[in-house]
Protein backbone atom coordinates (compact mmCIF):
# COMPACT_ATOMS: atom_id res chain seq x y z
CA UNK A 1 0.00 0.00 0.00
CA UNK A 2 1.04 3.58 -0.65
CA UNK A 3 0.28 6.70 1.36
CA UNK A 4 0.33 10.18 -0.07
CA UNK A 5 0.85 12.76 2.66
CA UNK A 6 0.13 16.32 1.65
CA UNK A 7 0.52 19.41 3.85
CA UNK A 8 -2.61 21.53 3.84
CA UNK A 9 -1.99 24.99 2.31
CA UNK A 10 1.64 24.49 3.27
CA UNK A 11 3.04 28.03 2.98
CA UNK A 12 0.06 29.54 4.77
CA UNK A 13 0.30 26.86 7.47
CA UNK A 14 4.01 27.65 8.02
CA UNK A 15 3.15 31.31 8.58
CA UNK A 16 0.41 30.34 11.03
CA UNK A 17 2.66 28.14 13.18
CA UNK A 18 4.60 31.23 14.21
CA UNK A 19 1.64 33.56 14.13
CA UNK A 20 -1.27 31.54 15.55
CA UNK A 21 -3.51 34.62 15.52
CA UNK A 22 -3.84 33.99 11.77
CA UNK A 23 -5.66 30.71 12.40
CA UNK A 24 -8.92 30.83 10.45
CA UNK A 25 -7.98 34.12 8.77
CA UNK A 26 -7.36 34.52 5.03
CA UNK A 27 -3.66 34.40 4.04
CA UNK A 28 -1.96 34.63 0.67
CA UNK A 29 1.70 34.15 -0.23
CA UNK A 30 3.51 35.88 -3.09
CA UNK A 31 6.13 34.49 -5.47
CA UNK A 32 9.77 35.58 -5.44
CA UNK A 33 9.97 39.33 -5.85
CA UNK A 34 6.35 39.71 -4.76
CA UNK A 35 5.20 39.10 -8.32
CA UNK A 36 2.02 37.08 -8.06
CA UNK A 37 0.04 34.93 -5.66
CA UNK A 38 1.33 31.37 -5.43
CA UNK A 39 -0.43 30.10 -2.31
CA UNK A 40 -3.72 30.87 -0.63
CA UNK A 41 -5.34 29.63 2.54
CA UNK A 42 -8.83 28.14 2.20
CA UNK A 43 -10.30 31.39 3.50
CA UNK A 44 -8.51 33.41 0.81
CA UNK A 45 -9.68 30.95 -1.86
CA UNK A 46 -13.24 31.30 -0.63
CA UNK A 47 -13.00 35.07 -0.97
CA UNK A 48 -12.21 34.57 -4.64
CA UNK A 49 -8.51 35.47 -4.80
CA UNK A 50 -7.32 33.70 -7.97
CA UNK A 51 -4.15 31.58 -8.09
CA UNK A 52 -1.35 33.25 -10.01
CA UNK A 53 -2.99 36.66 -9.84
CA UNK A 54 -0.52 39.56 -10.14
CA UNK A 55 0.07 41.15 -6.75
CA UNK A 56 -0.44 44.78 -7.75
CA UNK A 57 -3.83 44.07 -9.30
CA UNK A 58 -5.18 42.58 -6.10
CA UNK A 59 -3.57 44.86 -3.54
CA UNK A 60 -6.79 46.75 -2.90
CA UNK A 61 -8.82 43.54 -2.97
CA UNK A 62 -6.65 41.99 -0.24
CA UNK A 63 -6.87 45.10 1.88
CA UNK A 64 -10.63 45.33 1.52
CA UNK A 65 -11.11 41.67 2.42
CA UNK A 66 -8.58 41.53 5.22
CA UNK A 67 -6.34 39.03 3.43
CA UNK A 68 -2.93 38.96 5.10
CA UNK A 69 -0.26 38.92 2.38
CA UNK A 70 3.22 37.43 2.79
CA UNK A 71 6.33 37.41 0.63
CA UNK A 72 7.57 33.87 0.14
CA UNK A 73 9.88 32.87 2.96
CA UNK A 74 11.68 29.85 1.53
CA UNK A 75 14.20 29.49 4.38
CA UNK A 76 11.22 28.96 6.70
CA UNK A 77 9.20 26.74 4.35
CA UNK A 78 12.26 24.62 3.53
CA UNK A 79 13.10 24.03 7.17
CA UNK A 80 9.51 23.18 8.11
CA UNK A 81 9.31 20.82 5.13
CA UNK A 82 12.46 18.99 6.27
CA UNK A 83 10.94 18.54 9.73
CA UNK A 84 7.71 17.11 8.30
CA UNK A 85 9.63 14.70 6.05
CA UNK A 86 11.86 13.60 8.93
CA UNK A 87 8.80 12.76 11.02
CA UNK A 88 7.14 10.90 8.14
CA UNK A 89 10.25 8.80 7.65
CA UNK A 90 9.72 7.45 11.17
CA UNK A 91 6.66 5.62 9.85
CA UNK A 92 8.31 3.73 7.00
CA UNK A 93 11.83 3.38 5.68
CA UNK A 94 10.63 3.90 2.12
CA UNK A 95 9.66 7.46 1.36
CA UNK A 96 9.68 9.58 -1.78
CA UNK A 97 9.76 13.32 -1.17
CA UNK A 98 7.60 14.38 -4.07
CA UNK A 99 7.63 18.12 -3.52
CA UNK A 100 8.18 20.63 -0.72
CA UNK A 101 4.84 19.68 0.83
CA UNK A 102 4.10 16.17 -0.43
CA UNK A 103 5.55 12.72 0.12
CA UNK A 104 4.70 9.21 -1.00
CA UNK A 105 5.24 6.50 1.61
CA UNK A 106 5.46 2.84 0.74
CA UNK A 107 3.76 0.78 3.44
CA UNK A 108 5.06 -2.71 2.85
CA UNK A 109 4.41 -5.50 5.34
CA UNK A 110 1.60 -3.68 7.12
CA UNK A 111 -0.91 -6.50 6.60
CA UNK A 112 -1.89 -6.66 10.25
CA UNK A 113 -1.97 -2.94 10.82
CA UNK A 114 -5.13 -0.91 10.56
CA UNK A 115 -3.97 1.67 8.04
CA UNK A 116 -6.62 4.23 8.87
CA UNK A 117 -5.41 4.26 12.46
CA UNK A 118 -1.81 4.36 11.31
CA UNK A 119 -2.58 7.30 9.04
CA UNK A 120 -4.32 9.14 11.89
CA UNK A 121 -1.25 8.60 14.04
CA UNK A 122 0.98 10.06 11.31
CA UNK A 123 -1.30 13.03 10.92
CA UNK A 124 -1.43 13.69 14.65
CA UNK A 125 2.30 13.38 15.14
CA UNK A 126 3.16 15.76 12.30
CA UNK A 127 0.63 18.31 13.49
CA UNK A 128 1.62 18.06 17.16
CA UNK A 129 5.36 18.20 16.54
CA UNK A 130 5.44 20.90 13.86
CA UNK A 131 2.04 22.58 13.86
CA UNK A 132 1.53 21.70 10.18
CA UNK A 133 -1.81 20.01 9.34
CA UNK A 134 -1.63 17.24 6.74
CA UNK A 135 -4.08 15.15 4.70
CA UNK A 136 -3.35 11.52 3.97
CA UNK A 137 -4.62 9.20 1.25
CA UNK A 138 -3.84 5.49 1.47
CA UNK A 139 -4.40 3.03 -1.39
CA UNK A 140 -2.84 0.07 -3.22
CA UNK A 141 -1.03 2.28 -5.79
CA UNK A 142 0.45 5.75 -6.05
CA UNK A 143 -2.17 7.07 -8.45
CA UNK A 144 -4.96 5.78 -6.19
CA UNK A 145 -3.27 7.24 -3.12
CA UNK A 146 -3.48 10.60 -4.89
CA UNK A 147 -7.20 10.03 -5.44
CA UNK A 148 -7.68 8.98 -1.81
CA UNK A 149 -5.83 12.10 -0.68
CA UNK A 150 -8.13 14.31 -2.68
CA UNK A 151 -11.15 12.67 -1.04
CA UNK A 152 -9.60 13.02 2.41
CA UNK A 153 -9.22 16.75 1.80
CA UNK A 154 -12.53 17.37 0.09
CA UNK A 155 -14.63 15.59 2.71
CA UNK A 156 -12.63 16.64 5.73
CA UNK A 157 -15.57 16.57 8.14
CA UNK A 158 -16.24 12.95 7.35
CA UNK A 159 -12.70 11.65 6.85
CA UNK A 160 -10.85 13.74 9.40
CA UNK A 161 -8.22 14.25 6.72
CA UNK A 162 -7.28 10.56 6.39
CA UNK A 163 -8.88 8.30 3.81
CA UNK A 164 -8.11 4.70 2.86
CA UNK A 165 -9.36 3.07 -0.33
CA UNK A 166 -8.64 -0.59 -0.51
CA UNK A 167 -11.62 -2.73 -1.54
CA UNK A 168 -12.71 -3.01 -5.16
CA UNK A 169 -15.95 -1.19 -4.35
CA UNK A 170 -14.26 1.72 -2.63
CA UNK A 171 -11.82 2.03 -5.55
CA UNK A 172 -14.66 2.08 -8.09
CA UNK A 173 -16.58 4.61 -6.07
CA UNK A 174 -13.54 6.88 -5.77
CA UNK A 175 -12.72 6.64 -9.47
CA UNK A 176 -16.29 7.48 -10.46
CA UNK A 177 -16.09 10.56 -8.28
CA UNK A 178 -12.76 11.77 -9.76
CA UNK A 179 -13.00 14.08 -12.76
CA UNK A 180 -10.57 13.18 -15.54
CA UNK A 181 -8.90 16.61 -15.44
CA UNK A 182 -8.11 16.07 -11.75
CA UNK A 183 -6.31 12.77 -12.28
CA UNK A 184 -2.65 12.95 -11.29
CA UNK A 185 -0.46 12.86 -14.40
CA UNK A 186 -3.18 13.78 -16.91
CA UNK A 187 -2.34 17.15 -18.34
CA UNK A 188 -4.78 19.71 -19.66
CA UNK A 189 -4.37 18.59 -23.25
CA UNK A 190 -4.95 14.92 -22.56
CA UNK A 191 -7.91 15.80 -20.38
CA UNK A 192 -9.47 17.80 -23.19
CA UNK A 193 -8.89 15.01 -25.66
CA UNK A 194 -10.36 12.42 -23.29
CA UNK A 195 -13.41 14.53 -22.54
CA UNK A 196 -13.99 14.80 -26.29
CA UNK A 197 -14.51 11.03 -26.38
CA UNK A 198 -16.79 11.07 -23.33
CA UNK A 199 -14.14 10.01 -20.87
CA UNK A 200 -15.18 12.28 -18.02
CA UNK A 201 -14.05 10.44 -14.91
CA UNK A 202 -11.11 8.32 -13.83
CA UNK A 203 -13.50 5.35 -13.95
CA UNK A 204 -14.24 5.97 -17.64
CA UNK A 205 -10.48 6.14 -18.18
CA UNK A 206 -9.69 2.72 -16.71
CA UNK A 207 -12.44 1.20 -18.90
CA UNK A 208 -10.67 2.33 -22.08
CA UNK A 209 -9.02 -0.43 -24.12
CA UNK A 210 -5.30 -0.61 -23.38
CA UNK A 211 -4.44 -0.40 -27.09
CA UNK A 212 -6.23 2.90 -27.39
CA UNK A 213 -4.48 4.33 -24.34
CA UNK A 214 -1.08 3.21 -25.58
CA UNK A 215 -1.71 4.73 -28.97
CA UNK A 216 -3.05 8.03 -27.70
CA UNK A 217 -1.01 8.53 -24.57
CA UNK A 218 2.02 6.28 -25.04
CA UNK A 219 3.40 3.99 -22.39
CA UNK A 220 3.18 6.70 -19.73
CA UNK A 221 -0.60 6.77 -20.08
CA UNK A 222 -0.78 3.02 -20.01
CA UNK A 223 1.21 2.81 -16.79
CA UNK A 224 -1.04 5.40 -15.23
CA UNK A 225 -4.10 3.39 -16.28
CA UNK A 226 -2.69 0.24 -14.68
CA UNK A 227 -1.94 2.15 -11.50
CA UNK A 228 -5.48 3.52 -11.37
CA UNK A 229 -6.84 -0.01 -11.85
CA UNK A 230 -5.06 -0.88 -8.62
CA UNK A 231 -2.15 -2.76 -10.18
CA UNK A 232 1.01 -1.26 -8.66
CA UNK A 233 2.98 0.02 -11.65
CA UNK A 234 4.53 3.27 -10.51
CA UNK A 235 7.17 2.71 -7.84
CA UNK A 236 8.75 5.06 -5.39
CA UNK A 237 11.45 7.29 -6.75
CA UNK A 238 13.84 7.57 -3.90
CA UNK A 239 16.69 9.92 -3.49
CA UNK A 240 17.06 13.28 -5.13
CA UNK A 241 16.11 13.09 -8.76
CA UNK A 242 18.35 14.89 -11.18
CA UNK A 243 16.36 17.71 -12.67
CA UNK A 244 15.66 17.62 -16.38
CA UNK A 245 15.90 21.36 -16.76
CA UNK A 246 17.16 24.20 -14.60
CA UNK A 247 15.94 27.76 -14.72
CA UNK A 248 16.70 31.01 -12.97
CA UNK A 249 14.24 33.76 -13.77
CA UNK A 250 13.50 36.98 -11.95
CA UNK A 251 11.19 39.96 -12.16
CA UNK A 252 13.13 43.15 -11.62
CA UNK A 253 12.14 45.49 -8.89
CA UNK A 254 11.88 48.35 -11.37
CA UNK A 255 12.63 47.95 -15.04
CA UNK A 256 15.96 47.69 -16.83
CA UNK A 257 16.68 49.11 -20.26
CA UNK A 258 20.45 49.36 -20.67
CA UNK A 259 22.28 46.46 -22.23
CA UNK A 260 25.13 46.39 -19.66
CA UNK A 261 22.62 46.15 -16.79
CA UNK A 262 20.79 43.31 -18.47
CA UNK A 263 24.04 41.56 -19.34
CA UNK A 264 25.04 41.60 -15.72
CA UNK A 265 21.71 40.06 -14.69
CA UNK A 266 21.79 37.41 -17.40
CA UNK A 267 25.38 36.47 -16.54
CA UNK A 268 24.36 36.09 -12.90
CA UNK A 269 21.39 33.89 -13.83
CA UNK A 270 23.62 31.75 -16.03
CA UNK A 271 26.12 31.40 -13.21
CA UNK A 272 23.27 30.39 -10.90
CA UNK A 273 22.14 27.69 -13.30
CA UNK A 274 25.73 26.49 -13.71
CA UNK A 275 26.12 26.19 -9.95
CA UNK A 276 22.94 24.12 -9.72
CA UNK A 277 24.15 21.99 -12.63
CA UNK A 278 27.45 21.22 -10.97
CA UNK A 279 25.71 20.44 -7.69
CA UNK A 280 23.76 17.67 -9.40
CA UNK A 281 26.75 16.63 -11.54
CA UNK A 282 25.12 17.32 -14.89
CA UNK A 283 26.10 19.23 -17.99
CA UNK A 284 23.77 21.10 -20.34
CA UNK A 285 23.33 20.86 -24.09
CA UNK A 286 20.94 23.77 -24.62
CA UNK A 287 20.72 27.22 -23.12
CA UNK A 288 17.72 29.49 -23.45
CA UNK A 289 17.48 33.19 -22.66
CA UNK A 290 14.24 35.09 -22.38
CA UNK A 291 13.32 38.71 -21.73
CA UNK A 292 10.01 40.48 -21.46
CA UNK A 293 8.55 43.82 -20.57
CA UNK A 294 5.65 44.43 -18.22
CA UNK A 295 2.62 42.71 -19.79
CA UNK A 296 0.28 44.68 -17.54
CA UNK A 297 1.40 48.07 -18.82
CA UNK A 298 -1.38 49.14 -21.21
CA UNK A 299 0.71 51.96 -22.73
CA UNK A 300 3.27 49.79 -24.48
CA UNK A 301 2.97 46.71 -26.67
CA UNK A 302 3.84 43.43 -25.04
CA UNK A 303 7.32 42.24 -25.78
CA UNK A 304 8.34 38.75 -24.89
CA UNK A 305 11.22 37.10 -26.69
CA UNK A 306 13.33 34.08 -26.23
CA UNK A 307 16.18 32.34 -27.96
CA UNK A 308 17.43 28.80 -27.54
CA UNK A 309 21.07 28.18 -28.26
CA UNK A 310 22.39 24.66 -28.70
CA UNK A 311 25.78 24.33 -27.07
CA UNK A 312 28.71 22.97 -29.05
CA UNK A 313 29.42 20.49 -26.29
CA UNK A 314 27.76 19.68 -22.97
CA UNK A 315 29.09 22.00 -20.32
CA UNK A 316 28.69 22.95 -16.68
CA UNK A 317 31.12 25.86 -16.77
CA UNK A 318 29.91 29.20 -15.42
CA UNK A 319 32.22 30.93 -17.88
CA UNK A 320 30.97 29.17 -21.01
CA UNK A 321 27.31 29.35 -20.02
CA UNK A 322 27.67 33.02 -19.11
CA UNK A 323 29.25 33.85 -22.48
CA UNK A 324 26.59 31.98 -24.42
CA UNK A 325 23.79 33.58 -22.40
CA UNK A 326 25.14 37.07 -23.11
CA UNK A 327 25.39 36.27 -26.79
CA UNK A 328 21.74 35.23 -26.67
CA UNK A 329 20.73 38.37 -24.83
CA UNK A 330 22.44 40.59 -27.40
CA UNK A 331 20.41 38.89 -30.12
CA UNK A 332 17.17 39.65 -28.26
CA UNK A 333 17.92 43.11 -26.94
CA UNK A 334 16.15 46.17 -28.32
CA UNK A 335 17.03 49.64 -27.13
CA UNK A 336 14.18 51.64 -25.64
CA UNK A 337 12.31 48.70 -24.14
CA UNK A 338 11.77 48.67 -20.39
CA UNK A 339 12.45 45.08 -19.45
CA UNK A 340 10.63 43.75 -16.41
CA UNK A 341 11.66 40.12 -16.30
CA UNK A 342 14.43 37.94 -17.69
CA UNK A 343 15.70 34.45 -17.25
CA UNK A 344 18.11 31.75 -18.25
CA UNK A 345 17.04 28.16 -18.70
CA UNK A 346 19.22 25.19 -19.45
CA UNK A 347 18.10 21.82 -20.66
CA UNK A 348 19.25 18.72 -22.45
CA UNK A 349 21.04 17.67 -19.32
CA UNK A 350 23.45 14.75 -19.29
CA UNK A 351 25.48 13.29 -16.47
CA UNK A 352 28.96 14.81 -16.32
CA UNK A 353 30.77 11.53 -16.65
CA UNK A 354 28.91 10.90 -19.91
CA UNK A 355 29.85 14.23 -21.47
CA UNK A 356 30.39 13.86 -25.17
CA UNK A 357 33.44 15.70 -26.36
CA UNK A 358 33.20 17.43 -29.67
CA UNK A 359 35.91 16.35 -32.06
CA UNK A 360 37.09 19.84 -32.89
CA UNK A 361 35.66 22.20 -30.36
CA UNK A 362 36.73 21.03 -26.98
CA UNK A 363 35.79 22.59 -23.75
CA UNK A 364 38.60 24.34 -21.98
CA UNK A 365 39.65 21.55 -19.62
CA UNK A 366 40.93 24.23 -17.29
CA UNK A 367 37.35 25.21 -16.53
CA UNK A 368 36.69 22.03 -14.58
CA UNK A 369 39.41 22.69 -12.05
CA UNK A 370 38.51 26.37 -11.86
CA UNK A 371 34.83 25.65 -11.25
CA UNK A 372 35.67 23.13 -8.53
CA UNK A 373 37.70 25.78 -6.70
CA UNK A 374 34.98 28.38 -7.23
CA UNK A 375 32.26 26.15 -5.80
CA UNK A 376 34.39 25.27 -2.80
CA UNK A 377 35.23 28.90 -2.04
CA UNK A 378 31.65 30.02 -2.48
CA UNK A 379 30.43 27.31 -0.18
CA UNK A 380 32.85 28.32 2.50
CA UNK A 381 32.71 32.08 2.19
CA UNK A 382 29.19 32.55 0.86
CA UNK A 383 29.25 33.52 -2.82
CA UNK A 384 32.56 35.33 -2.57
CA UNK A 385 33.67 34.50 -6.11
CA UNK A 386 31.83 35.70 -9.16
CA UNK A 387 32.47 35.48 -12.86
CA UNK A 388 33.93 38.57 -14.54
CA UNK A 389 30.71 39.60 -16.23
CA UNK A 390 28.89 39.79 -12.92
CA UNK A 391 28.80 43.04 -11.03
CA UNK A 392 30.82 42.92 -7.81
CA UNK A 393 29.53 46.13 -6.28
CA UNK A 394 25.90 45.97 -6.93
CA UNK A 395 23.76 43.76 -4.81
CA UNK A 396 20.39 42.97 -6.29
CA UNK A 397 17.81 42.59 -3.69
CA UNK A 398 14.62 40.71 -4.15
CA UNK A 399 11.49 42.63 -3.53
CA UNK A 400 10.10 41.18 -0.32
CA UNK A 401 7.89 43.74 1.28
CA UNK A 402 5.76 41.35 3.29
CA UNK A 403 8.43 38.96 4.51
CA UNK A 404 7.89 37.11 7.78
CA UNK A 405 10.89 36.18 9.89
CA UNK A 406 13.18 33.20 9.46
CA UNK A 407 11.91 31.76 12.73
CA UNK A 408 13.76 28.46 12.45
CA UNK A 409 16.99 29.23 10.64
CA UNK A 410 18.23 32.52 12.07
CA UNK A 411 18.81 33.00 15.78
CA UNK A 412 18.18 36.73 15.55
CA UNK A 413 14.72 36.16 14.07
CA UNK A 414 13.24 33.57 16.44
CA UNK A 415 9.89 34.25 18.09
CA UNK A 416 9.82 36.45 21.16
CA UNK A 417 7.74 35.25 24.07
CA UNK A 418 6.75 37.78 26.66
CA UNK A 419 7.03 36.74 30.24
CA UNK B 1 22.31 7.47 17.24
CA UNK B 2 19.67 8.37 19.76
CA UNK B 3 16.11 7.38 20.42
CA UNK B 4 12.96 9.45 20.43
CA UNK B 5 9.90 8.15 22.22
CA UNK B 6 7.07 8.13 19.74
CA UNK B 7 4.35 6.18 21.51
CA UNK B 8 3.47 5.02 24.97
CA UNK B 9 1.17 2.12 25.71
CA UNK B 10 0.52 0.67 29.18
CA UNK B 11 2.88 -2.21 28.55
CA UNK B 12 5.38 -0.90 26.02
CA UNK B 13 7.08 2.29 24.95
CA UNK B 14 8.05 2.79 21.34
CA UNK B 15 11.14 4.60 20.23
CA UNK B 16 12.36 5.74 16.84
CA UNK B 17 16.05 6.09 16.21
CA UNK B 18 17.32 9.38 14.88
CA UNK B 19 20.35 8.93 12.77
CA UNK B 20 20.98 12.32 11.23
CA UNK B 21 22.89 15.26 12.62
CA UNK B 22 25.46 15.53 15.31
CA UNK B 23 29.18 15.63 15.17
CA UNK B 24 30.99 12.87 13.41
CA UNK B 25 33.84 10.78 14.72
CA UNK B 26 36.96 12.94 14.62
CA UNK B 27 39.50 11.95 12.02
CA UNK B 28 42.82 11.03 13.47
CA UNK B 29 45.47 12.31 11.16
CA UNK B 30 47.94 9.67 12.19
CA UNK B 31 48.88 8.61 8.68
CA UNK B 32 51.98 6.63 8.08
CA UNK B 33 55.03 8.08 9.71
CA UNK B 34 58.34 6.87 10.85
CA UNK B 35 57.90 7.91 14.48
CA UNK B 36 55.67 6.58 17.20
CA UNK B 37 51.96 6.37 16.49
CA UNK B 38 49.90 8.62 18.74
CA UNK B 39 49.19 6.84 22.02
CA UNK B 40 45.78 8.61 22.08
CA UNK B 41 44.63 6.94 18.89
CA UNK B 42 43.00 4.00 20.64
CA UNK B 43 41.04 6.28 22.95
CA UNK B 44 39.29 8.47 20.44
CA UNK B 45 35.91 9.73 21.57
CA UNK B 46 33.36 12.00 19.98
CA UNK B 47 33.51 15.62 21.16
CA UNK B 48 30.68 16.83 23.36
CA UNK B 49 27.83 17.93 21.17
CA UNK B 50 25.29 20.26 22.72
CA UNK B 51 22.88 19.64 19.88
CA UNK B 52 22.68 16.00 20.90
CA UNK B 53 22.38 16.92 24.56
CA UNK B 54 19.85 19.75 24.40
CA UNK B 55 17.79 18.91 21.31
CA UNK B 56 16.24 15.59 22.22
CA UNK B 57 13.90 15.74 19.26
CA UNK B 58 15.18 18.12 16.56
CA UNK B 59 12.09 17.85 14.32
CA UNK B 60 9.85 19.30 17.01
CA UNK B 61 12.32 21.66 18.68
CA UNK B 62 12.20 25.41 18.22
CA UNK B 63 13.98 28.36 19.82
CA UNK B 64 12.36 31.38 21.46
CA UNK B 65 13.69 34.56 23.04
CA UNK B 66 12.33 35.73 26.42
CA UNK B 67 11.13 39.27 26.85
CA UNK B 68 10.05 40.30 30.37
CA UNK B 69 10.60 39.31 33.98
CA UNK B 70 7.50 37.38 35.05
CA UNK B 71 9.49 34.14 35.39
CA UNK B 72 12.54 35.58 37.14
CA UNK B 73 12.07 33.68 40.42
CA UNK B 74 12.73 30.37 38.71
CA UNK B 75 15.72 31.84 36.92
CA UNK B 76 14.34 32.75 33.51
CA UNK B 77 15.22 36.34 32.74
CA UNK B 78 14.74 38.86 30.00
CA UNK B 79 16.81 37.96 26.92
CA UNK B 80 17.27 34.27 27.76
CA UNK B 81 17.17 31.76 24.93
CA UNK B 82 14.60 28.99 25.34
CA UNK B 83 14.62 25.55 23.82
CA UNK B 84 11.02 24.54 23.22
CA UNK B 85 9.80 21.08 22.29
CA UNK B 86 6.38 20.96 20.68
CA UNK B 87 6.17 17.17 20.95
CA UNK B 88 5.94 17.17 24.76
CA UNK B 89 2.60 17.04 26.55
CA UNK B 90 1.78 20.04 28.71
CA UNK B 91 1.52 18.79 32.28
CA UNK B 92 1.25 20.39 35.69
CA UNK B 93 4.30 22.45 36.63
CA UNK B 94 5.74 22.38 33.12
CA UNK B 95 6.97 25.71 31.82
CA UNK B 96 5.30 26.35 28.51
CA UNK B 97 5.19 28.82 25.66
CA UNK B 98 1.49 29.58 25.39
CA UNK B 99 -0.45 31.60 22.90
CA UNK B 100 -3.29 33.44 24.55
CA UNK B 101 -5.55 36.03 22.95
CA UNK B 102 -3.12 36.99 20.24
CA UNK B 103 0.15 36.89 22.16
CA UNK B 104 2.90 34.48 23.09
CA UNK B 105 3.50 34.23 26.82
CA UNK B 106 5.78 32.14 29.02
CA UNK B 107 4.27 30.68 32.20
CA UNK B 108 4.07 27.61 34.38
CA UNK B 109 1.02 25.46 33.75
CA UNK B 110 -1.47 24.32 36.40
CA UNK B 111 -4.40 22.24 35.25
CA UNK B 112 -7.65 22.65 37.17
CA UNK B 113 -11.04 20.98 36.79
CA UNK B 114 -12.47 22.99 33.92
CA UNK B 115 -9.81 25.58 33.39
CA UNK B 116 -6.07 26.02 33.27
CA UNK B 117 -3.90 28.46 35.20
CA UNK B 118 -0.83 30.19 33.90
CA UNK B 119 1.34 30.81 36.91
CA UNK B 120 4.07 33.48 36.84
CA UNK B 121 7.22 33.24 38.96
CA UNK B 122 7.28 36.83 40.16
CA UNK B 123 5.05 38.21 42.90
CA UNK B 124 4.36 41.36 40.88
CA UNK B 125 2.34 39.34 38.39
CA UNK B 126 -0.99 37.60 38.88
CA UNK B 127 -1.86 34.11 37.70
CA UNK B 128 -3.93 34.08 34.52
CA UNK B 129 -7.06 31.96 34.42
CA UNK B 130 -7.68 30.37 31.03
CA UNK B 131 -11.20 29.26 30.20
CA UNK B 132 -12.95 28.20 27.05
CA UNK B 133 -13.64 31.91 26.45
CA UNK B 134 -9.99 32.50 25.63
CA UNK B 135 -8.27 31.83 22.37
CA UNK B 136 -5.56 29.60 23.81
CA UNK B 137 -2.99 27.03 22.76
CA UNK B 138 0.00 25.53 24.50
CA UNK B 139 2.51 26.10 21.73
CA UNK B 140 5.36 24.07 23.21
CA UNK B 141 7.02 22.95 26.41
CA UNK B 142 10.29 24.54 27.52
CA UNK B 143 13.10 22.03 28.02
CA UNK B 144 16.07 24.33 28.60
CA UNK B 145 16.82 28.01 29.13
CA UNK B 146 20.19 29.30 28.04
CA UNK B 147 21.60 32.49 29.44
CA UNK B 148 24.66 34.47 28.62
CA UNK B 149 26.81 36.03 31.36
Amino acid sequence: MFALVDCNNFYASCERVFNPALEGKPIAVLSNNDGCFIARSNEAKALGLPMGAPAFKYEAFCKANGIKVFSSNYPLYGDMSARVMQILSQFTPEIEIYSIDEAFLLLKGFDYVDLATYGKEMQQRVEKWTGIPVSIGIAPTKALAKVANKIAKKFKERTGGVHVIETAESITKALKWTQIADVWGIGRQHARRLEAVQVNTAYDFIKLPEDWVRKQMAVVGLRLQQDLKGIPTLGLEEGQKSKKGIATTRSFEGTLNSLPDLEERIATFANHCAQKLRAQKSAANVLMVFVRNNPFDPKVPRISKHIAIPLAYPTDSSITLGQVAIKGLRALYEAGVDYKKAGVMISGLVPVNGKQLDLFQREQPKHDALMAVMDKMNKRYGNALKVGNQDLQRTWKMKQEHLSKRYTTSLSEIITVSS
Amino acid sequence: MRLVKTKDTPSLSFYTPLTEGGLKQPIIEGGISAGFPSPAEDFTEVSIDLNLELLKNPSSTFFCRVSGDSMQDIGIADGDLLIVDKSLEPKDDKIAVCFIDGEFTLKKIKLDKDCCWLIPANKNYKPIKVTSENEFIVWGVVTYAIKSY
